[in-house]
């Protein structure tokens, strides 16, 4: 195999990993504020792109409109389905809340298909033209759109959470829920902001990858075990372990279709996440032995 | 009028009376100190007083203002800042954004302008961080600001933990053991602070082991024992109770006496 088609692959793989990047982001930061994974999180995706194609082909709104409308109505559902699912289970019993989260991704899809049907819908792409020749790989426009708001999401989120007080505050909250109470941090409000992010980041995913990949009412549950993965390959911790995850996922996948064979792709995150969890279950970023407070 | 007035505070666990019936007043600018053998019921009333926990029944008025029912961070807001025996701190942080979280607790956290950077929210934060320094200065940790809080030894944390709660500009500062685990040295430390927090404006309760620290630094001592309030008054009517003698050192020892 050449070095054109390793690019080739290369970029494939970070293309996709970017993506689950952005999923696996979205369980960091609601694993951070609840100690739970959420496993509506792969939804998130599945309701950003649906909304933004509904926005966009029934509705008529101009693309830039419609992607904004599918990442803050992500947002908005996300609010409520924490308001709904989460925050009456007072005693915040983890187990109790991500069999919560699973019949949530069950219910979301389901909703979906009956508000916006069966099929599958697309987007087009956000700049239109024909793919980009680079050191004889190809890559499509709507990928640098990928790279660049995944670049952009991460850049924002870290700004957010080192430079502003509420960010501060959301990560003191992960760190010591008793403390945050004692500087007058309310831990509930901070669960809920954590679940518009991660809804938004979702969205923001599915957004993107629409016009590459089309999207349907049932594409939540893959992407939640790709970001699922990725997150637990990056170590549940921090934002910038999430992005490793899901890079280097994005590369293992592209990686065994071009040296063993398509057939394996999907079995790969499946594989990764059960290797991770045997030989260094704090991930690749985290730090071992440490439970979270 | 007192900032603080406990009445007829009541909390059981199953059959056991933890706290019964317990009154008493805090006025403003004191150093008041909660004292009592183990299983007095000292952390329990502390836990009700700061809303951790809810009492069976009773009042705790803060300048009149029921405080039972509200919720901690609530609590905090209002002006009642506390400590737990067990340092609560922003591990993986620094001293000073230990300190800088806060300063949260006084001005809220507007969405907005936070995520926006807008100018306003940017010169609240150089406010809240040189209040931070101030505050670290006030407890002598300005050396450690940019350690992280799991580097600190246990003493310092301790400070750090104080410092923390002053930054909520609070009117009232519940304690609970500051002294725990202090040597000698950290502990005649931690008395000057005291004093310090007093004199910049801010009342103190503290529950205490540490006889000599308390005897030293407090104005008005409540002494507990069983759940009930056994004695109440000045160190040194304390120190001659013959009830609270016997509390400490059980029935046949005070009669030996």
């Amino acid at each position: 195999m050449g070095a054109p088609e390793l690019l080739q692959f290369a970029l494939a793989g970070l293309k996709n990993g970017s993506i689950y990047a952005l999923v696996a982001l979205g369980f960091t930061i609601v694993y951070a504020s609840t100690g739970v994974i959420n496993f509506a999180q792969g939804e998130f995706v599945m309701l950003g792109g649906m909304l933004s194609v509904w926005a966009h082909s029934t509705l008529g709104l101009p693309l830039p409109l419609a992607a904004l409308i599918g990442i803050l109505g992500t947002a908005v559902i996300g609010v409520v389905f924490e308001l709904l699912a989460i925050r009456p289970r007072k005693d915040g019993d983890p187990l109790a809340l991500i069999i919560i989260t699973v019949g949530g991704s069950l219910l979301l899809s389901n909703l979906a298909r009956h508000v916006f049907g069966p099929s599958e819908r697309s987007l087009p792409a956000f700049t239109a033209g024909p793919s980009l020749r680079f050191l004889g790989a190809t890559l499509e426009r709507q990928s640098l759109w990928i790279f660049g708001l995944t670049a952009l999401a991460v850049v924002v989120l870290t700004v957010f959470y080192s430079r502003t007080r509420l960010g501060r505050a959301m990560r003191a909250c992960s760190i010591n829920r008793t403390a945050a109470r004692l500087v007058g941090v309310d831990p509930k409000r901070l669960v809920t902001i954590s679940f518009a992010l991660a809804a938004a980041l979702g969205g923001l995913a599915g957004v993107v990858t629409t016009p590459l990949t089309q999207t349907a009412f049932n594409v939540g549950s893959s992407f939640g075990i790709k970001g699922f993965a990725a997150a637990i390959l990056g170590g549940l911790g921090n934002p910038i372990a999430a992005v490793i995850g899901g890079l280097v996922l994005g590369l293992l996948e592209s990686m065994s279709i071009a040296f063993l064979s398509s057939t394996y792709k999907d079995a790969i995150s499946l594989v990764v996440l059960l290797l991770v969890l045997f030989i260094r279950p704090q991930g690749l970023l985290g730090r071992g032995g440490r439970e979270k407070v | 009028m007192s900032l603080l007035q406990v009445r007829e505070v009541t909390r059981s666990f199953g059959g056991l009376i933890a706290v019964d019936r317990v009154s008493f007043d805090v006025h403003d600018g004191q150093i008041k100190a909660i004292i009592g053998p183990n299983g007095a019921g000292k952390s329990t009333l502390f836990n009700l007083l700061t809303c951790f926990d809810r009492p069976d029944s009773g009042s705790v008025l803060f300048e009149g203002r029921e405080l039972f029912g509200e919720r901690p961070d609530r609590v905090v807001r209002m002006g009642v800042a506390r400590s737990f025996q067990n340092t609560q701190l922003f591990e993986e942080m620094t001293a000073h954004e230990n300190v800088i979280l806060g300063t949260h607790a006084r001005s809220g956290s507007s969405f907005t302008p936070a995520a926006l950077r807008l100018p306003s929210a940017r010169k609240r934060d150089d406010l809240a961080s040189q209040e931070a320094d101030r505050l670290l200065r006030l407890v002598g940790l300005e050396s450690w600001r940019g350690s992280l809080a799991a580097d600190m030894p246990h003493g310092l944390r301790r400070l750090l933990e104080i410092a923390r709660a002053l930054a909520t500009s609070p009117r009232l500062v519940l304690l609970d053991e500051p002294a725990a685990g202090l040597n000698t040295q950290e502990t005649t430390a931690l008395g000057e602070v005291l004093y310090r927090i007093r004199d910049h404006g801010a009342t103190l309760v503290i529950v205490e082991h540490d006889m000599g620290l308390v005897m030293e630094v407090s104005d008005e001592i409540v002494v507990l024992d069983r759940g009930c309030k056994i004695a109440e008054g000045p160190p040194r009517l304390i120190q001659k109770d013959p009830a609270v003698i016997r509390a400490y050192l059980g029935e046949e020892d005070a009669d030996e006496l």
